[in-house]
């Protein structure tokens, strides 16, 4: 929507703009043209010089079984974390919607987790999941299961999923909420003139209405799911036991940073980047809102 | 009967899912930490033992410096982060909104951009460009190129977009001139989604992670994420009931923010996101 | 001295030609409603007055002055918008007050000009309030508050009424009428209610398509429609416009398959020139020696009725009729007086006169 009633002036604007756009300029996308160049240069066996190498670091990237391995394990966590967050969060928003007592209470602490910062839920599930001292943890091994994450990858890797899960449900839970009550009572009122009730008239009636926040949380949650929770794995496991819990946005910290292995982390950053055009073209299409202009 | 209990035994058992670490870590922080290391921990505080956040907070933990200065950092960059996005993106949605200049649409998507290209994808060479500036270990480092995102933008930007014209035009009949309306009328009315994007902004500045991961290495510069992060890090020596300590005391002060501003962070958070 | 003067007045928005020539002369103190269709361009003409909007062509004068470059603060004029447009987080005194601290004045003459304009329109005890405590109708009062602070030389309004509710729309139009009398300033009014129109104005401009088709007092406008367009527009009901031809020498026509003569006036016009003629529902008499129209339906209104008649050949006629249970049959007998026709020409839609005009 364009205002019909304008300030005249140029300078003025110019001016007001200025301070984003230069910040925008040099921390973001000065950066990524970085990231875009660096991934078509390698050093040479020395390290004293650079060479243009073409999408030789992106060939090499796809023909490496460690980073094809890491790409499927992020898809299995991104979907993983995604369902889990998006299921149990649905869930609780439709109790919550319903007129019960205690409804302002539940809902306080069902959105309270929101602030809970990716690390700390990493830290919170040590306390639950560490297998000497943590409450489950603990208990698992004392009645003969045997419980260690620092061990068993496949273990590793539901307690990062459940973590990190369990970080995302309040701020879906937010939303389904707000999509819930946006559902006009009319509508439910006339279908229950209808006579659909129950589960039927969630799936046929409430449901369809709350498409648009499934779409838009599908994509949020799969973008947090892809790199917000990078502190909450690398405090958990650092990628560990072995690569097991490496996901992409790790790989990325560890060769970039840990390894220095500038060429090879850059062109990682590239894919990833096309990750995130790619959603959030994904989400324009779906949502056809929020469009900028 | 049963259709009445489910939802509120569903419910409670979230509750639980949710509240329980937390119990866990108030309790956990008055008891000795060989007994938890043990695996003895009690489900009951040790009323003696609340003497561990005074502790933490002057000392700290083996291997990190004592809590108040870790809290104290995170504090700054959370507000420095949402008092700076917010003085940042209202001019620039305000220019947006109520002017037309040459590339003002092309400035808007480069703004957009930034959506697309969070820290994570231009890693190294965003540590470069840190470096190059000489921001590496400073507080400048650690809050400033956050400052610069477009989600706060566009939320005002939409928040603008639906002020009436007539406002406008009734102001300009009055005489305001831009930067009148903006500071008479234009703030004050957006006063609740200020509000509601601080509440926001405040908790993504305070939950950060990678960002002082990788450019603030000095540990006088550790917020109390990073802190205790380290302290779990060490996992030989862990003082856990520290740990939990330092985890109550990260907690408080974003979920209190949270708690406080619930109704319009709520709807700031649904209005604006969409 | 002229209050408002427009000069050949042109706007486009994007290539499409909105107000396509607007010429005006307001005497000082008059009240100007502008009235047209839903899209004329009555906002548009009002909000170039405001400087709101810049003009494609032409000039603006307010008092004398040319202002047509002029910023909309230092024109000298007030607005009163549909939606009020009150500054919601401020006091109504302080929506009163915001224009005069910009203008620099002094406390004391704010406080003192916020309370005159307050006291006359019944505002004391709403002061400290905001918008959103106040009714409909004092928010309204509120809006007029702002412009009457600022003493301008011009009134604009556009719509203001609109919002409100049928008795409180009677009651605030009385109260604009009386405090524009009383403060003498030159006015301008935008409307479709032709009620509004039809009450308020000393003068009024109809509009029609961005062209400006009449400019007349009210009363001129309702005895002398200058072309189909404004017969049809005011009026309620409207009148009746049916095809007609010119017989003989001008001096009679034939309507319905009956030729009228028109009692001492001629038209200059061949013989068989189309036409169509107007008459308005409350003119037509019933009387069993007229023509036979078929009634379609009956609308009793109280302390009059409503007949609705139409013929095979689509043309239809409203008929007004005092009384409540006024009994029609299925036909209704109707004569033409030929003093209440209007005859206006059918290619052009123009009023036509009467050669030998008295
Ligand atoms: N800023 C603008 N840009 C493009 N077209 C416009 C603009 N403002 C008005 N128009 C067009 O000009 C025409 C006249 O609009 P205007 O608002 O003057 O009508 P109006 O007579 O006031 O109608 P209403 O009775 O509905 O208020 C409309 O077709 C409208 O779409
Ligand atoms: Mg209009």
């Amino acid at each position: 929507m364009e205002r019909r009633t304008l300030f005249p002036g140029r300078a003025l604007p110019a001016l007001l703009i200025l301070p984003q756009l230069v910040l925008t300029a040099v921390f973001f996308l000065w950066p990524a043209a970085q990231a875009i160049w660096l991934s078509t240069r390698r050093e040479d066996a020395f390290g004293t010089s650079t060479a243009f190498v073409g999408l030789e670091n992106f060939a090499d990237l796809f023909a490496d079984p460690l980073y094809v391995a890491a790409a499927g394990r992020t898809a299995l966590f991104c979907t993983a974390v995604t369902a889990l967050a998006m299921g149990a969060a649905l869930l609780l928003a439709v109790f919550a919607d319903a007129e019960i007592r205690g409804r302002a209470f539940y809902r306080t602490m069902l959105i309270w987790p929101y602030a809970v910062a990716p690390a700390m839920a990493a830290v919170l599930w040590v306390l639950m999941f560490q297998p000497q001292i943590g409450l489950v943890g603990a208990w698992l091994n004392r009645v003969g299961i045997r419980w260690d994450y620092r061990l068993d990858g496949t273990e590793a890797m539901a307690l990062v999923i459940g973590a990190a899960a369990w970080k995302q449900v309040s701020y879906n839970f937010i939303f389904f909420l707000a999509g819930l009550q946006a559902v006009p009572k009319t509508i439910i009122e006339a279908a229950r003139i209808d006579g659909a009730r129950g589960f039927h008239r969630f799936r046929t009636i409430v449901l369809p209405l709350l498409m648009p926040t499934v779409y838009f949380l599908l994509v949020v949650d799969v973008v947090y799911a892809a790199f917000d929770t990078f502190a909450t794995v690398y405090a958990l496991t650092q990628g560990g036991p072995g690569q097991s819990t490496q996901t992409l946005v790790l790989k990325v910290y560890l060769d970039g940073i840990v390894n220095a292995d500038v060429g090879s982390s850059s062109a990682q950053s590239v894919v990833l980047m096309a990750g995130v055009i790619l959603l959030s073209s994904l989400q324009f299409r779906f949502l056809g809102r929020k469009s900028a202009t | 009967m049963t259709s009445r209990l489910l939802p509120h035994a569903v419910l409670v058992a979230a509750l639980l899912v949710f509240a329980l670490p937390i119990w866990i870590a108030v309790v956990g922080a008055t008891q000795e930490s060989s007994a938890i290391a043990r695996g003895e921990m009690s489900l009951l505080p040790n009323l003696s033992g609340f003497g561990v956040f005074g502790d933490v907070l002057m000392n700290g933990a083996t291997g990190t410096g004592p809590v108040w200065r870790e809290l104290l950092v995170s504090a700054g960059m959370a507000l420095a982060i949402a008092l700076g996005k917010i003085a940042v993106s209202i001019p620039s949605a305000y220019a947006v909104v109520f002017f037309r200049f040459p590339f003002r649409m092309t400035a808007f998507w480069l703004i957009f951009l930034t959506l697309m290209l969070p820290v994570e994808v231009r890693l190294i060479p965003t540590f470069q460009v840190m470096s190059s500036l000489n921001l590496i270990n400073s507080f400048t480092g650690l809050t400033v190129p956050l400052i610069a995102s477009a989600t706060a933008t566009l939320l005002f930007r939409q928040t603008f977009a639906t002020l009436p014209d007539e406002l406008v035009e009734a102001a300009r009949m009055d005489g305001a001139g831009p930067l009148r309306f903006l500071f008479d009328v234009v703030i004050p009315m957006s006063a609740a989604n200020i509000a509601a994007l601080f509440v926001i902004l405040f908790v993504y500045g305070w939950n950060q992670y990678l960002w002082p991961l990788l450019v603030a290495t000095d540990p006088h510069l550790d917020t109390v994420v990073i802190g205790i992060v380290k302290m779990i890090g060490l996992d030989r020596e862990t003082e856990w009931n520290k740990v939990m300590a330092t985890a109550v005391l990260a907690l408080v002060p974003p979920v209190a923010v949270v708690l406080l501003m619930q109704r319009w962070f709520v709807k700031g958070l649904t209005e604006g996101d969409k | 001295m002229a209050g408002l003067t427009l000069q050949d007045l042109r706007k486009s928005f994007g290539g499409t030609e909105i107000l396509k020539g607007v010429d005006l002369d307001l005497p000082d103190g008059e009240m100007l409603v502008i009235v047209g269709a839903s899209g004329c361009g009555k906002s548009t003409l009002l909000r170039l007055v405001a400087g709101l909007e810049t003009p494609t062509a032409g000039r603006i004068l307010i008092d004398g002055r040319d202002v047509t470059g002029v910023d909309p603060s230092a024109r000298d004029i007030a607005m009163v918008f549909q939606n009020y447009a009150l500054y919601p987080h401020m006091s109504v005194f302080d929506n009163m007050a915001y224009g005069l601290k910009i203008r620099g004045l002094s406390r004391a003459d704010i406080r003192a000009k916020v309370d005159e304009a307050s006291a006359l329109l019944g505002l004391d005890a709403l002061l400290a309030r905001k918008p959103r405590q106040l009714s409909g109708g004092q928010r309204q009062r509120v809006a007029m508050g702002r412009a009457i602070v600022r003493d301008p030389k011009l009134f604009l309004f556009d719509e203001p009424l609109s919002n409100l509710d049928a008795k409180l729309r009677v009651q605030m139009r009385g109260e604009i009428r009386r405090l524009q009398r009383r403060l003498g300033v030159t006015s301008l009014y935008v409307t479709h209610d032709q009620v509004e129109a039809m009450t308020l104005g000393d003068r009024l401009l109809v509009m029609h398509d961005g062209v400006p088709v009449q400019f007349a007092t009210p009363m001129d406008v309702f005895e002398r429609p200058a072309d189909t367009y404004v017969a049809g527009f005011i009026g309620s009901p409207a009148m009746n416009l049916l095809p007609g031809i010119l017989e003989r020498d001008g001096s009679a026509v034939t309507v319905g398959g009956v030729t009228i003569p028109l009692a001492g006036r001629r038209f200059t016009g061949a013989g068989g020139h189309p036409v169509t003629v107007g008459i308005r529902p409350e003119h037509v008499v019933v009387d069993p020696a007229g023509a036979e129209w078929p009634v379609e339906l009956v609308e009793p209104l109280g302390s009059e009725t409503l007949v609705h008649a139409a013929r095979p050949g689509g043309a239809t006629l409203t008929v007004k009729l005092a009384g409540g249970g006024t009994d029609v049959g299925g036909m209704v007998p109707v004569l033409f007086p030929p003093e209440h026709l209007h005859v206006f020409d059918r290619n052009t839609g123009r009023r036509m006169e009467p050669a030998n005009a008295a």
